[in-house]
């Protein structure tokens, strides 16, 4: 059975169905990111005294890093997307080959993180921040996993959608794009959130 | 929206992604100048919400093109904000209410 509304825009929503399932998709992430941050507000709030994120020694410059890695990363698969409606296949697989490693950078960076913070007895049971802050990050960063795995898969077995369906599979880098860019806009609040203030 | 295949446009939305990543990383950098001022947390905490939040609005306005998106994913991200703030305040208004009962 072909599925329908791959390419072309279904009449009643005006677009193709993948966008619309994405964007549902990324209206639930946004409750499931909202739900934590609002346990953010409601611990930080309710706690005699907070501690600066730095002063317990989160890495602030890597965190920069990382940060602008990121932006990269978005930079990068949207101009993939682009690449493909340029019909330039080969600038296609540069720009996203380009966004897994940013994606890669990303987590290496996370992981050195996360071992100084390990290394100085710093688990998410030794204060409220640091729970609060391991729940965000490491669900953020299993998302960029998770984003990582898509990508992957579009830009290696994937990509073989392009010789038989080129619009469609143009198609599938735009949403994943828009599940990337996502992932970026989020890290945009969890790093001043638990970084900076 | 069906994006225009135009070789031009591309190009000059391509120009566009750049500068907007530019924009980002001016702002990422500046966000972190701010927070070594060491203003008072209410400013602070505006301050870098401020700026995150302009920052949000160009990857969503830009990079997931909401500038020129259809009707229907307005509604569902109307609708989805909506739900956000309340899910957002709530909980900690509720409190705060408890707690001053």
């Amino acid at each position: 059975m072909e599925i329908p509304y791959t390419v072309e825009a279904r009449p009643d929503t005006g677009v193709y169905n993948a966008k619309l399932g994405v964007w549902l998709f990324l209206a639930s992430e946004v409750m499931l990111f909202g739900a934590l941050f609002s346990s953010y507000i409601l611990l930080r709030t309710g706690a005699p005294s907070w501690p600066h994120g730095r002063d317990l020694g989160l890495n602030v410059p890597l965190a920069t890093l990382n940060t602008l890695i990121l932006i990269g990363s978005s930079v990068t698969i949207v101009l993939s997307w682009a690449s493909l409606r340029l019909n330039d296949f080969r600038k296609y697989r540069l720009y996203m080959g380009l966004t897994l490693l940013c994606g890669l950078g990303f987590l290496v960076i996370k992981f050195i993180e996360y071992s100084e913070k390990f290394h100085h007895g710093h688990y998410p049971r030794f204060n409220t921040f640091f729970a609060i802050y391991f729940t965000l990050t490491g669900l953020h960063g299993l998302h960029v996993l998770g984003g990582m795995i898509v990508n992957g898969y579009f830009w290696g077995p994937g990509a073989k959608l392009w010789q038989r369906d080129p619009e469609r599979f143009t198609n599938r880098i735009e949403v994943a794009g828009l599940y990337w860019h996502f992932v970026d806009l989020v890290w945009i609040f969890l790093f001043p959130t638990l970084y900076l203030l | 929206m069906a994006h225009s295949n135009d070789v031009e446009t591309i190009r000059k939305e391509t120009r566009t992604y750049i500068n907007v990543f530019i924009a980002l990383a001016v702002l990422t950098v500046v966000t972190v100048g701010v927070s070594y001022f060491h203003l008072p947390p209410v400013l602070a905490i505006g301050v870098a919400l401020v700026i995150a939040t302009f920052k949000g609005s160009l990857v969503a306005g830009f990079f997931m093109h909401l500038l020129h998106e259809r009707k229907l994913i307005y509604w569902l991200l109307i609708l989805t904000v909506v739900f956000f703030l309340v899910l957002l305040f709530w909980p900690t208004l509720s409190a705060w209410n408890q707690r001053h009962i």
